[in-house]
């Protein structure tokens, strides 16, 4: 009786601790490989190739004056960079279509935009603050996090490690 | 060993009281995530979202109880940044 009881315990006590452990996933961080942009629904379909180049990915909502002031520096990275094969994804969390279609049709980014309405690529990833851009190298492995958007000094530091990563070969396959 | 039964007890009390502490810490999904912080950068959560209301508000507050101020509370946003 007293064996079975504690066996009992046990299982719940584990369960408890599996509980706590699985209770979010695991923030996406550099050196990880970044997720698939299909969890961000079907519009994911209609996203450029970023196979074998260097990606951005931003997190965006309408709500977020920081991502507001992001879109003309993103708008100026792909100018320089889109033709030596940078591609710019900026993921919209907003719950409201309406929302992400009214910013998108304000700004006109010049690079691909995708509404992750049911919030499953976010999820997947743990954005840690709104916005957050990540830099993805060729093989698809996230380098550089940026929490946050922090003006010219941002921009700055994105036009650096593109250019570094831009130059690196991609990997044989 | 054997674990007696209160022993077992109390190794499953403090599992749970464990969990339970954890629902309070930033891990768990209680927490406002923040890209669910759209309704709480909502302008309608803005304690001073009419000026001459809140300054209204405040002289009758100053009248009736000879004392201002104390309302200092944290205001609405995204938190963004």
């Amino acid at each position: 009786m007293v064996t079975k009881t504690k066996r009992s315990c046990r299982l719940l006590a584990a369960a408890a601790l599996a509980l706590l452990a699985g209770a979010s996933p695991a923030q996406v961080a550099p050196g990880g490989i970044f997720p698939s942009l299909s969890l961000a629904g079907p519009g994911g379909a209609g996203l450029p190739a970023a196979s074998g180049k260097v990606v951005i990915v931003d997190f965006w909502a309408s709500w977020c004056a920081p991502c507001n002031a992001s879109f003309p520096a993103f708008a100026r990275l792909h100018e320089k960079f889109a033709d030596r094969g940078l591609v710019i994804i900026g993921v919209g969390v907003d719950d409201s279509p309406s929302a992400y279609s009214a910013f998108v049709a304000r700004l006109k980014p010049p690079f691909a935009t995708v509404h992750d309405s049911r919030h499953v690529l976010v999820s997947a990833v743990q954005v840690p603050t709104m916005p957050t851009s990540y830099v993805v190298d060729r093989t698809g492995r996230v380098r550089f996090i940026h929490e946050g958007y922090h003006g010219s000094q941002t921009e700055h530091d994105l036009a650096s490690e593109v250019e570094a990563l831009l130059s690196e070969r991609a990997a044989p396959p | 060993m054997k674990m007696r039964l209160p022993a077992a007890i109390a190794a499953l009390a403090l599992a749970l009281a464990a969990a339970f502490q954890c629902g309070c810490s930033t891990a768990m999904p209680a927490r406002v995530r923040p890209w669910e912080r759209g309704a709480l950068a909502d302008d309608i959560m803005n304690p001073d979202i009419d000026p001459l209301g809140t300054a209204a508000a405040e002289h009758v507050y100053f009248s009736r109880e000879a004392a201002s101020g104390g309302r200092g509370v944290g205001g609405s946003g995204c938190g963004c940044n």
